[in-house]
């Protein structure tokens, strides 16, 4: 649903369905809503069928690439010579996301359920929720959530009386946007700096402390149960685009817009709905100027090319942008984008864990470059500069938090180009 | 942007007081029951440490390099890669700001100065006369639809304006 918004009958709630409701937080009132029966059902089948279960869903990793969850989940070894570890990545921090937030206050228990379900199908006793550590609200319900499933059975040694055990433990980050990356939260588990590791290894092959590891997004985990109530193939026939795009997606949308909110919508749902039915339009009336659709690491794209937008993997990427994590960013016509470009780009200095020089230094550069553009200074071969240092920013890194800067940086500079040559041309400073 | 404070907050504590004894000792207790190595309660245990002397000392980055047999060096370097673990004291109440480009749409930098004003702050980091606030700016706090959001010690006040900050600040005093 919409929340904090009364739910649009063009929404599909699956996720969102209790969002807003107090009693659903508890494990008496999840249970009356038909909690933990997935959990039931996918322990009375087999490892691999559920592994197969979740792969035939189709369903795709929501923190933002997108792999398919039970092909991840299938690269985890059938041999277990070494504990395997499930981590939950609960570090929602992509400026324009908020969605794992609501999922991890209203409906703890559903991630609960989806987590127990990953780990009993690839054989990890022991899950890792790491939670941003801002989320204060969050960590109380889901810590309450925890113990009242330890309470009634459903974690522990021994798995509703199956012989199962499941551990799971809250790991608090402490502020640093680039544990959201994998191995970075993998290494701030293990008590270390959030650097982000080469790859390969990969985390199902060597994860926290060498040992096989699954790793996934607090909304992909929370679709499980579903995936495994109602069967594959119902999930897989969610979609109104592609069967390469199924189920269901949280959209949180931002900015100028005049109803912020979480929307869930199936596959493929146009963007232009989302933007104007459900999320009722431009704030004060005015005009879209640009959006950027899967949070501030996505291309940025005109009003034009929103328009014909679809909400999937390849409706965005034929859009110029991508699905990222859901996190739509709005921009009106009055909106300064070289100024908000800056405050990106800003945002990935601060945030660059500056192991590679072509991140440290580049998203540093960049912001300085842009800052000099709105005092008043800039020249017009900054433009090419930043082209420039977008391209030395682009697939040379350990991670892509540097790619991510230059996407933002490059794109809006292609498809604003007038916005930033007026600042060079005019010499009009604003403060910075 | 740096997340720590200047000024000197209410929380000092005397430096030598040991943080790891009594509830505190059983609480990292239990932390260690949960992990393979003693490492990885590193980010627990500064945690304990600040909920209890309000910041991460020198002396208490010692204490945990002891306990958990690692580095004091270790300890620092891990301490230092976070913004949430205030490496010098800050005031009573510490308030965190989210001034990204989605609250920053929404007018965060108005809602910044409204609370430097209200708290008596004299700029970002910096601790209230009265001891009483440290502000620092955030960078996206996960609440974007609510902004703009402000994280006050461990309440997060969604939808915050310029407007609504003196009656926020007037409820922590």
């Amino acid at each position: 649903m919409g929340y904090p918004h009364p739910s649009h009958p063009r929404e599909t709630v699956l996720l969102s369905r209790h969002f807003g409701d107090a009693e659903a937080r508890g494990l008496a009132g999840w249970m009356t809503r038909g909690g933990y029966q997935a959990l039931e059902k996918a322990l009375g089948m087999s490892r691999e069928q559920v592994i197969e279960e979740v792969k035939a869903s189709g369903v795709r990793g929501r923190g933002g690439a997108g792999f398919p969850a039970g092909v991840k989940w299938s690269f985890m070894p059938k041999q277990k010579t070494k504990p395997h570890y499930l981590c939950v990545n609960a570090d929602e921090g992509e400026p324009g996301t908020f969605k794992d937030r609501e999922l991890l206050r209203w409906t703890p228990h559903a991630l609960i359920e989806g987590s127990a379900i990953c780990a009993y199908a690839i054989q990890a006793e022991q899950v890792y929720i790491y939670v941003r550590g801002e989320f204060t609200e969050p960590i109380r319900v889901l810590q309450a959530a925890l113990d009242e499933a330890y309470a009634k059975g459903l974690l522990g040694a021994n798995v509703l009386g199956r012989g199962v055990r499941i551990d799971m433990t809250i790991h608090r980050g402490a502020g640093a946007y680039i544990c959201g990356e994998e191995t970075a939260l993998m290494n701030s588990i293990e008590g270390k700096r959030g650097n982000p590791r080469i790859k390969p290894p990969f985390p199902a092959a060597a994860g926290l402390w060498g040992c096989p590891t699954t790793i996934n997004n607090v909304e992909t985990l929370c679709a499980i149960p579903h995936i495994l109530e109602k069967g594959a193939a119902w999930y897989k026939g969610l979609s109104l685009s592609n069967p390469k795009s199924s189920g269901t997606k949280l959209f949180s949308v931002c900015g100028a817009i005049a109803k912020p909110g979480n929307y869930e919508v199936t596959m493929g749902f146009p963007m232009k709905d989302l933007l104007y039915d459900l999320a009722g339009g431009i704030k004060g009336g005015r005009k879209l100027k640009a959006v950027q659709p899967g949070g501030s690491s996505v291309p940025f794209i005109t009003a034009e090319e929103a328009d014909g937008a679809l909400l999937d993997y390849e409706g965005c990427v034929a859009a110029g942008t991508q699905l990222g994590s859901g996190g739509m960013i709005v921009y009106d016509d009055a909106t300064d984008i070289v100024y908000q470009v800056m405050r990106l780009a800003q945002f990935y200095a601060h945030e660059s864990c500056a192991q590679c020089t072509q991140c440290r230094e580049g998203t540093a550069w960049t912001t300085k470059i842009l800052q000099r553009m709105l005092r008043g200074e800039g020249r017009m071969e900054d433009l090419d500069l930043l082209f420039d240092l977008g391209e030395q920013m682009t697939g040379k890194t350990i991670c892509v938090l540097s790619d991510s800067c230059a996407a933002a940086v490059v794109s809006a500079i292609r498809k604003f180009r007038p916005d930033f040559e007026a600042y060079i041309r005019s010499g009009r400073a604003v403060a910075v | 942007m740096s997340q720590a404070g200047t000024g000197t907050g209410a929380h000092e504590p005397s430096a030598a007081a040991p943080v790891f004894e009594g509830a505190a000792r059983r609480e990292l207790d239990a932390v260690l029951k949960k992990y393979p190595t003693a490492q990885a309660a590193l980010l627990p245990a500064l945690w304990i440490v600040q909920e209890r002397q309000g910041w991460v000392s020198p002396g208490a980055m010692a204490e945990v390099a002891e306990v958990l047999g690692l580095t004091v060096a270790y300890v620092k370097g891990v301490v230092t890669f976070y913004t949430m673990y205030h490496q010098h004291p800050v005031g009573k109440h510490f308030a965190q700001v989210c001034t990204t480009s989605p609250c920053n749409l929404c007018g965060a930098e108005g809602v910044v100065a409204a609370l430097l004003k209200a708290t008596g702050c004299k700029r970002m980091g910096e601790t209230s006369p009265d001891g009483l606030w440290t502000v620092v700016e955030a960078e996206c706090l996960g609440a974007c639809g609510f902004a703009t959001p402000v994280l006050v010690d461990d309440d997060l006040i969604e939808s915050v304006t310029a407007e609504s900050v003196p009656a926020l600040v007037a409820r922590y005093r």
